[in-house]
């Protein structure tokens, strides 16, 4: 007993002792978070817009003006003719154009109205289809204004309540999305790497003769990741109580026993692949590029997965972290219970079932 | 300079320090050219951090030092034209063949396209290499590698090569092989600095500096040494001097 | 003169004999770019919408089915109450929650005003404020076409004096399709991850292996060394970009709309710029797992910050200044604008001095932080 925490000593200041990639390892979410709490939003805001007044008169200006105090929009020095369109678009500093005619102030008051052309730049369609309903509700609310001495036109005002969200803190499911790439990251690939290196240097040889049994062998390798990736989870969620001041809805304890679940499968992961790569740096590329990129990609907490083809919904279900992911996003942002979540649970310890008595297998194999 | 011509390597109160702790420290000693100098230590004791300072790998704390008439100080690009040097973590590259490795040190140490052909040719026939001038280096068995890799050292005529630990992992008999080699550039003028913890490899030098503990303890042929600590071998003037070294190897 | 030849002799026998450099360049930038567009779709469709309607007139009716058919929303169960509608947003089975109050067609007819409630789950604050906003333009929609039925209890067919004709067009994608916001930027991650990772990879892992010792105990000069990684890597991205710019066309059939030299140009310098950077990871990181990590860590950075997934519009002033001090932000933008506005090299010259300058300040510090002799 005494040997094998020695050896788990051994182990851990191996890990602690690579100040650089510890650096990273804390920097990465800490960055991470501080980027999607504070800088990266999808709200369409700021846009530029240019006008090209034709009419350049009383009703124009009240329009421009109006179009300028909103927040959504950034006016942008106006058009001086129809040709500075396609430049000023290809310069990219405008997203919109919007055109109105000749006469604009006299056009308002004929049958079919004043024609107002929009242009939105389609490049990036999500931004241009908002813009292009923002510009539409600015501008009708505008008119219902200017007709506001008449009989009120029909009006149907929407209270809108953002659900387990009330400070709009612009997404929150960026949050467990960085704990399950941490994890991904730490107990996946740093653990196989960790066995890996101990193969190469034919110190693991060493260990098999000893005492010890082959699996005690692979959980002390495992468990100084195991507290990394603990600590690292907990930065991460004071971070985001403090400075983003998300609130933790549900129970402390079921996130922390779901958590340590994820990384007990993220770690038999990592002993799996460890097994099947004989060198440092085979371990690294299947941990990074086939297990981060799926992380990433088929999680669901960076590319909506509802989107994505047929295929890719398929291959998610292989993907642990999605289940993870679905779990804290229902315990930790909705304050629900166990109750609907006991599916997902269930499917992470039959997958680190798999995986661990998977990699022992192998590992047993070897020996013999 | 200040040194003649015939000295090759010029030691005074050199010193390598990292914080407080001296890996070398203070060590005084000359090398005269067309020597098979040894400098024997356990693993530790400084000998590699030494002839990286002497390489112009690394600054030294303190002291001076001069190679080749160049000041470790600041002259270390023209040390590196004149020395050759092989250690032995590493020595050719594995995925290149024996011609590609050969052509290619050559040519960075600025020996002409047509001597590189034929000293590359008289080199491969004295080894032996002719069916695997073709093949991959990692292919070759460790003696072979390590042979070659001398061989390479020594291609651009260096008045110095410094050999770091050259012989570890290979059977006695390719050790003896290797050493001959050395003789052989030893005899056509060429200085041997080599740093080794293989007692019976001591034997072959023509001059012995012991170091422990980052200090020269002793420094003179080995027959010498033998008779001043009334040894029969090197290995028990070594354990001699090493029994009160304060530094454990790693 | 006559060493470098040597160096980069050395160094593309050794690039064209390793399995996994070639597989990179001609296997990542096909599969990259046909994986991730598929996945990378932002676009807010099949977005559902629990209707939980207290009024059961015709004007809830008529309203529940032009959600439903407007083509953005799927509606979710029939919840009678918001207790059960707000069960749905839990189990994750609808994302906004419309609440049609009792009276609602009686309000709408007497007072010709309503309001309603809309919860949205905002834990995915995309879908939350865009599926809001269509929901919002659909009621508005079917609000338009109330006023044009309906007519005032005093008999008088109201009209408005005021009326304006919105004509939008979309240019550059008139189908609004995602994928030709996505292929060009994702070009531009493949050449940043050549650029920086494998680079760095490369010189590390000589680090580990001891060669680089082996090269500065020889004469070779530092500009030597460096230029001897940089010009073979260099033009590996090149390849990959220009198989990239292949699939690009072959697979999605996007043809730049702009100058392809200057595309060239852009790609040029901004692999100098990004082989700097692996440079200075490599000076930075002693073993191939820490300068793995490095590397992943300043890219993930750069392409959080360069407008990939979130446009740089919306980000606070201190973001903004951050994002446009990458280069990837600058490549991006400038593909974008090519490939899809064709815009010329006048209007993104700008862009190219930045560009330029990242490459000489990325370099610059490198070469500096690299030492022969430590």
């Amino acid at each position: 007993m005494k040997q094998l925490f020695a050896f788990i000593q051994k182990e851990f200041y191996h890990v602690f002792r690579d100040k650089r990639t510890l650096l990273i390892l804390f920097g990465m979410p800490v960055v991470q978070i501080l980027l999607f709490g504070f800088a990266l939003n999808s709200e369409v805001k700021n846009i530029g817009v240019a006008v090209l007044d034709n009419a350049r008169d009383a009703a124009s200006q009240q329009l421009i003006s109006r179009i300028s105090s909103s927040r959504y929009f950034h006016l942008m020095e106006p058009l001086l003719s129809y040709d500075e369109v396609e430049n000023r678009f290809r310069s990219g500093k405008i997203s919109c154009v919007i055109i109105l005619p000749s006469r604009f102030g006299n056009l308002l008051y004929q049958d079919e109205g004043a024609p107002i052309q929009i242009i939105a730049d389609a490049s990036d369609p999500n931004t241009a289809t908002t813009v292009n309903h923002y510009l539409n509700t600015i501008l009708q609310q505008h008119v219902q204004e200017m007709n506001a001495v008449l009989p009120a036109a029909f009006n149907i005002i929407i209270e809108t309540r953002h659900l387990y969200n009330e400070e709009q803190n612009g997404s929150l499911n960026f949050i467990p999305g960085v704990i399950a790439l941490i994890f991904m990251i730490v107990s996946t690939a740093l653990t196989s790497v960790a066995v890996v290196r101990e193969k190469e240097s034919g110190t693991m040889e060493v260990l098999l003769v000893s005492p010890f049994k082959p699996f005690m062998v692979l959980i002390a390798k495992a468990i100084p990741y195991l507290v990394l990736s603990l600590i690292d989870f907990i930065v991460i969620l004071l971070l985001a109580l403090f400075l983003l001041d998300v609130a933790i809805k549900g129970s402390l304890l079921l996130i922390f026993v779901e958590s340590l679940l994820f990384i007990i499968t993220c770690l038999s992961l990592g002993l799996l692949i460890s097994n099947v790569t004989n060198s440092q740096q085979a371990a690294m590329m299947l941990s990074m590029a086939g297990m981060m990129l799926p992380t990433i990609l088929l999680t669901g907490f960076m590319f909506p997965l509802e989107n994505m083809p047929g295929f890719f919904q398929v291959l998610s279900y292989a993907v642990p972290s999605k289940y993870y992911y679905s779990i804290i996003k229902t315990v930790m942002l909705k304050g629900l219970g166990i109750a609907y979540v006991w599916k997902e649970t269930l499917v992470l310890v039959g997958m680190s079932a798999i995986l661990l008595s998977l990699a022992l297998k192998r590992f047993n194999i070897r020996l013999s | 300079m200040g040194t003649e011509m015939d000295k090759v390597i010029v030691c005074r109160n050199l010193t390598k320090q990292y914080g407080n702790f001296k890996a070398v420290d203070s060590i005084n000693f000359e090398v005269n050219a067309g020597e098979i100098f040894g400098f024997l230590g356990a693993n530790g004791a400084g000998k590699t951090t030494a002839m990286r300072v002497l390489c112009g790998l690394s600054y030294p704390t303190s002291g001076e030092a001069w190679v080749a008439g160049f000041n470790v100080y600041h002259q270390q690009e023209q040390i590196k034209k004149h020395i050759g040097y092989m250690s032995q973590k590493f020595s050719l590259y594995e995925n290149l063949t024996v011609w590609e490795n050969i052509q290619f040190y050559g040519g960075i140490y600025g020996v002409p396209h047509a001597e590189i052909r034929k000293r590359g040719r008289e080199l491969i026939v004295s080894l032996g290499l002719e069916k695997e001038m073709k093949k991959l280096v990692g292919e070759l068995p460790l003696g072979w590698k390590q042979k070659l890799a001398f061989s390479v050292a020594i291609f651009h005529q260096p008045r110095i090569v410094f050999l770091d630990e050259p012989t570890g992992g290979v059977d006695p008999l390719t050790r003896r092989q290797f050493w001959e080699l050395i003789y052989e550039a030893a005899a056509g003028g060429i200085t041997v600095f080599v740093t080794t913890h293989y007692m019976d490899e001591a034997e072959y030098c023509n001059r012995i500096c012991v170091l422990v503990d980052g200090r020269v303890e002793a420094l003179d042929t080995p027959s010498k040494l033998k008779s001043i600590f009334n040894a029969s071998s090197m290995e028990e003037v070594f354990y001699q001097l090493a029994r009160g070294a304060k530094r454990k190897s790693d | 003169m006559k060493t470098l030849r040597y160096i980069l002799q050395k160094e593309f026998r050794q690039i064209f004999r390793d399995r996994t450099i070639l597989a990179i360049m001609f296997v990542m930038p096909t599969v990259q770019l046909m994986i991730f567009p598929l996945a990378a779709n932002f676009e807010v469709k099949n977005v559902r919408v629990a209707y939980i309607d207290h009024d059961h007139s015709s004007y809830s009716h008529q309203l529940r089915n032009r959600i439903a058919a407007s083509g953005y929303f799927k509606m979710s169960g029939n919840p009678g109450s918001f207790r059960e509608g707000l069960e749905l947003v839990e189990r994750g089975s609808a994302d906004l929650l419309l609440e049609i109050p009792a009276g609602f067609e009686r309000n709408l007819v007497r007072d010709r005003r309503q309001q309603l409630n809309l919860s949205v789950d905002a834990i995915n604050g995309t879908k939350a404020s865009i599926g809001a906003a269509y929901l919002s333009s659909v009621i508005s929609d079917f609000v338009k076409e109330l006023d044009l039925k309906v007519k005032s209890p005093e008999g008088i067919q109201f009209s408005p004096q005021v009326k304006v004709e919105i004509i939008s067009s979309f240019w550059y994608n008139p189908h609004t399709r995602y994928k030709y916001y996505m292929v060009p930027a994702i070009l531009v991650i493949l050449l940043t991850m050549i650029g920086g990772f494998i680079s760095a990879l490369n010189i590390v892992r000589e680090k580990e292996m001891g060669s680089i010792e082996q090269i500065n105990v020889s004469p070779v000069k530092k500009w030597q060394f460096i230029l001897g990684k940089l010009i073979p890597f260099w033009i590996v991205g090149i390849i990959v970009f220009t198989i990239g710019l292949l699939v690009m066309y072959l697979f999605y059939g996007i043809l730049p709309e702009g100058n392809l030299l200057v595309l060239y140009l852009f790609a040029a310098v901004y692999l100098v710029a990004l082989l700097g950077l692996g440079l200075l990871i490599s000076t930075l990181a002693d073993t191939q797992l820490q300068a793995m990590f490095i590397a992943f860590f300043f890219m993930m950075l750069f392409i959080l910050m360069s407008g990939f997934f979130t446009s740089t519009d919306s980000m606070p002033h201190w973001a903004q200044r951050l994002s446009e001090s990458t280069p990837v932000t600058h490549f991006i933008r400038v593909v974008r604008l090519i490939v899809l506005k064709g815009s010329g090299l006048a209007e993104v010259s700008t862009e190219l001095g930045y560009l330029a300058l990242f490459a000489v300040v990325l370099n610059s510090l490198a070469i500096w932080n690299y030492r022969k002799t430590t």
